[in-house]
């Protein structure tokens, strides 16, 4: 076998190990391990955002700079789409 | 890509405005109903896509350009930024809410608790919404467009 198929035979090796064993470190399901921000969010979404819709504020409020990244990897995949489909002048 | 028959035409006509009222319903009560920006946005382009599809690309094409649209996504994105700017400025921190509670635009607070919907509520997400909105709808309009126009002609020109 070539050198190459080795490290990469032990690398994967090594990496599903990890996987299995962390198996046994999820926490059961429904019953989650920290719940301090999903309670403040739950009791405070409408006084602090104002809005009656708590899904939308944890989006557009509390995870703002999320919605940003989404927003920028919706403009770089239209710059992409333009930029291969440009008009090429003859 | 080429225009449909006559069937098909007569029922985007039908359809069309139906797609078109859902799309913007869903943007518009982002804050209160399920859904937001970006799932009213991608509502309102499939509807487009739906022209393309039964009207041809080469027609629309002559409709709207795609710099246009391409501008229009811009436009939604720098709104987007501005809004969350004006946080910044009005407010503390980058993305803060400085209209909510302030009993100015959209700046009513509902009770706690189970209240019914107010639109009037929701500080400055009403208008991320409407500006992700915006640009969800020229973003997957364009590229929709520009791909179906491309595998339409042979050679692009002009």
């Amino acid at each position: 076998m070539e050198k190459r198929t080795i490290v990469a035979v032990l690398v994967f090796a090594i990496v599903a190990v990890f996987f299995f064993f962390s198996i046994f470190l999820i926490h059961p399901f429904g019953k989650p391990g920290q719940v301090n921000m999903d309670d403040h969010i739950i009791a405070n979404t409408q006084n602090e955002t104002g809005t009656n819709n708590g899904v939308t504020s944890v989006v557009f409020d509390y995870r703002g700079f999320d919605t940003l990244g989404e927003a920028t990897i919706l403009f770089s995949a239209v710059a992409g789409v333009l930029m291969i489909f440009r008009r090429v002048k003859q | 890509m080429s225009g449909m028959s006559k069937i098909v035409k007569t029922s985007v006509n039908i359809l069309f405005p139906l797609t078109m009222i859902f799309g913007l319903y869903v943007i518009a009560h982002g804050h209160l109903t399920p859904g937001g920006g970006f799932q009213g946005g991608a509502i309102v382009a499939s509807g487009c896509a739906m022209i393309v599809v039964a009207y041809g690309s080469k027609w629309v094409f002559k409709q709207i350009k795609e710099k246009r649209l391409s501008s229009f996504e811009s436009i939604g994105g720098v709104g987007f930024i501005t809004v969350a700017l004006l946080g910044l400025v009005f407010s503390t921190v980058f993305f803060g809410n400085f209209l909510a509670g302030s009993n100015l635009l959209f700046g009513t607070t509902p009770a706690t608790g189970s209240t019914g919907a107010d639109f009037n509520t929701g500080g400055v997400l009403p208008l991320m919404n409407f500006a992700v909105g915006v640009k969800v709808i020229a973003g997957l309009f364009v590229i929709v467009l520009v791909m179906a126009y491309a595998s339409s002609v042979k050679e692009w020109d002009t």
